[in-house]
């Protein structure tokens, strides 16, 4: 099997996409927002359980369907910001989206990242970053200080049929 | 049970055609190409991109303005190609013949102009289940813009087929307008469309046939469909991008406003109205592609050198293979009618997502299509988010569906692991 394929696709991240991690609602939640991705149909609902006193995610919980790349980002992203503070997660977000667009290059991918390092791959399909990014652009849209937008991610690929 | 011996039908050299499409002799992801994503758009042979070249370096100028030399020929080009489009659909005259950008163009001037006299509040507008979104998205403006409603026939599940028997329900004279397609993208049924033009007719219905997966691929006669419109892409058909073709009635043209306003389309301006040409002009303002309808002239050309319904039999016979070798992997969940389809083969895949499976065959040189092929709607009812296609024209061969297979049990040994 290709080399490409086989770094786009480790073990960890189908294990993820067949056992989504945090996978289902969430009671409680404070915040949730759902996109979804014109292009091939994914949907994410992300939610959230912020504590206001410590600025924590106590609680993360997702629902929806997508691709292994989309599943496997979400489900590994939800374990990452767990009990994190919002500034942590803004920071992840950041450097998770580095990473993906290949603007940091692989190696020098941040440590903290941990797991998520393992999505690199998708650097090279440039056809696939927006299915890695679909359960941060929701991060991103319900860490807002504004109220929470459901979004779609716009379709630049152009593909007809 | 399908004859896979006589798939070819004698005297035809599919092989030296095949040479005649200079793009596929190529590798991606150090590969062979395999391209099975016609239905998308198809490729260009030698003689299209020449025609192009050769009117380029030679023709061109602006149509219909010019005294010059140059200025004829274009013009001369151009109306040629409309000749020939009539020829290609048996309209009565190429007056019946207006040039678009594409099929969703050709949607959009008839819901537009014929829609605006004609539609009003309570009216129904009738279309299928099956629809690309071009067949559905004009209809919906001019529904929110006149207060008119849409019904839809329905699919019988992953058959693909109409429930015709909802026919005498949804087809009443209530219904201004039944727009449908020939040939599905997605499930790559044939409807039955003459007979259904028939029904409408009968009823004082209009019908515009949308071809966009047909014109290419079988013999097309307006008069014999007894369509009142007929729209097509010339990309899907191996002419140029941003070409498009609408046949409409000569009678219903007569009846309708123009689309856009500007040059090309007008008798006498003044500066507070105007007065326009009749069909076909009258609904072409602005310079046109003429390069394009140069080239699209070459392709009908090309298509009736081989013989659409030498094409047509080719494909489905390719398609049938495909749909068998599928059905025999298990765990492969294929969508429209086990038998008399058309070109065309969309599935999924247990547990794998189109989109890996697109990945991962692009890989091994197979494009194939993967997400809901514009027909949203109709993937929602299927209960599936997307799904992949694999579609053929005459340039694809047996073997090509052999590494599709491969490819296919690949994947899922590898998502299995
Ligand atoms: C059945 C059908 N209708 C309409 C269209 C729209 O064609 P175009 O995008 O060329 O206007 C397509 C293909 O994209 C199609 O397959």
């Amino acid at each position: 099997m290709d080399l490409d394929l086989e770094e786009l696709y480790q073990t960890v991240v189908l294990d993820h996409s067949r056992k989504p991690r945090n996978f289902g609602p969430l009671a409680d939640a404070t915040v949730t927002v759902s996109g979804d991705n014109p292009t091939c149909g994914d949907e994410i609902a992300l939610s959230l359980r912020l504590d206001s006193a410590t600025d924590r995610l106590e609680a993360v919980g997702f629902t929806g369907s997508g691709c292994s790349i989309c599943m496997a980002s979400t489900s590994l992203m939800t374990t990452k910001i767990k009990g994190k503070t919002r500034a942590e997660a803004t920071a992840l977000l950041a450097d998770f989206q580095g990473m993906i667009t290949g603007q940091t290059p692989a190696a020098e991918a941040p440590k903290t990242l941990g797991d998520l390092r393992l999505l690199n791959g998708v650097a090279k399909f440039p056809q696939r970053i927006k299915c890695a990014t679909l359960g941060w652009h929701a991060l991103k849209g319900a860490l807002a200080e504004s109220a929470p937008v459901n979004f779609s991610l716009d379709n630049h690929d152009g593909s007809k049929s | 049970m399908h004859d896979f011996a006589k798939h070819a039908p004698a005297g035809t050299d599919w092989a030296a055609l095949r040479r005649d499409f200079p793009i596929l002799d190529q590798q991606v992801h150090g590969q062979p190409l395999v391209y099975l994503d016609s239905a998308a758009s198809s490729q260009r042979p030698r003689a299209v991109i020449d025609a192009i070249s050769h009117y380029y370096e030679h023709d061109h100028s602006n149509v219909h303005r010019g005294i010059h030399e140059l200025s004829n020929r274009a013009t001369t080009a151009y109306e040629a190609a409309r000749v020939r489009t009539a020829a290609f659909l048996n309209a009565r005259t190429p007056n019946e013949i207006v040039f678009t950008k594409g099929t969703t163009e050709s949607i959009n001037l008839v819901a537009t102009s014929w829609g605006s006299q004609h539609v009003k509040a309570g009216d129904t507008i009738l279309l299928t289940e099956l629809e690309h979104h071009a067949n559905i998205i004009p209809w919906q403006l001019l529904a929110a813009r006149t207060g008119a409603k849409l019904v839809y026939i329905p699919v019988l599940g992953d058959s693909g087929v109409l429930d015709l028997s909802r026919l005498d329900e949804l087809l009443t004279p209530a219904v201004k307008i039944f727009s449908l397609v020939h040939i599905s993208n997605t499930m790559g049924t044939i409807n039955p469309v003459a007979e259904l033009c028939a029904r409408a007719r009968a009823l004082g219905v209009m019908t515009l046939v949308d071809a966009a997966q047909s014109a290419g691929h079988l013999p097309l006669d307006v008069q014999s469909l007894g369509c009142d419109f007929l729209v097509f892409s010339g990309h899907k058909i191996l002419g140029p991008t941003g070409t498009g073709v609408l046949y409409g009635r000569e009678e219903v043209f007569a009846t309708m406003p123009p689309y856009q306003g500007g040059g090309e389309m007008i008798v006498r301006v003044d500066w507070q109205e105007s007065k326009f040409k009749p069909a076909p002009h009258g609904f072409e303002a602005g310079t046109p592609h003429v390069a394009g309808a140069v080239g699209l002239h070459a392709a009908m050309d090309y298509l009736d050198n081989v013989g659409r319904q030498n094409i047509f039999d080719h494909d489905r016979d390719l398609a049938a293979y495909a749909y068998t070798r599928l059905s025999e992997l298990g765990g492969i969940r294929l969508f429209g009618p086990g038998t008399d389809r058309a070109g065309l083969v969309s599935f999924t895949m247990d547990d794998v997502h189109a989109h890996d499976i697109v990945t991962m065959a692009d890989q091994h040189g197979v494009a194939l299509r993967g997400g809901h092929h514009c027909n949203q709607p109709l993937h929602r009812k299927l209960g599936v988010p997307s799904s992949a296609r694999a579609s053929f024209y005459f340039y694809n061969t047996r073997d090509e569906v052999d590494t599709l297979i491969e490819v296919v049990e690949k994947i899922r040994a590898f998502f299995n692991r």
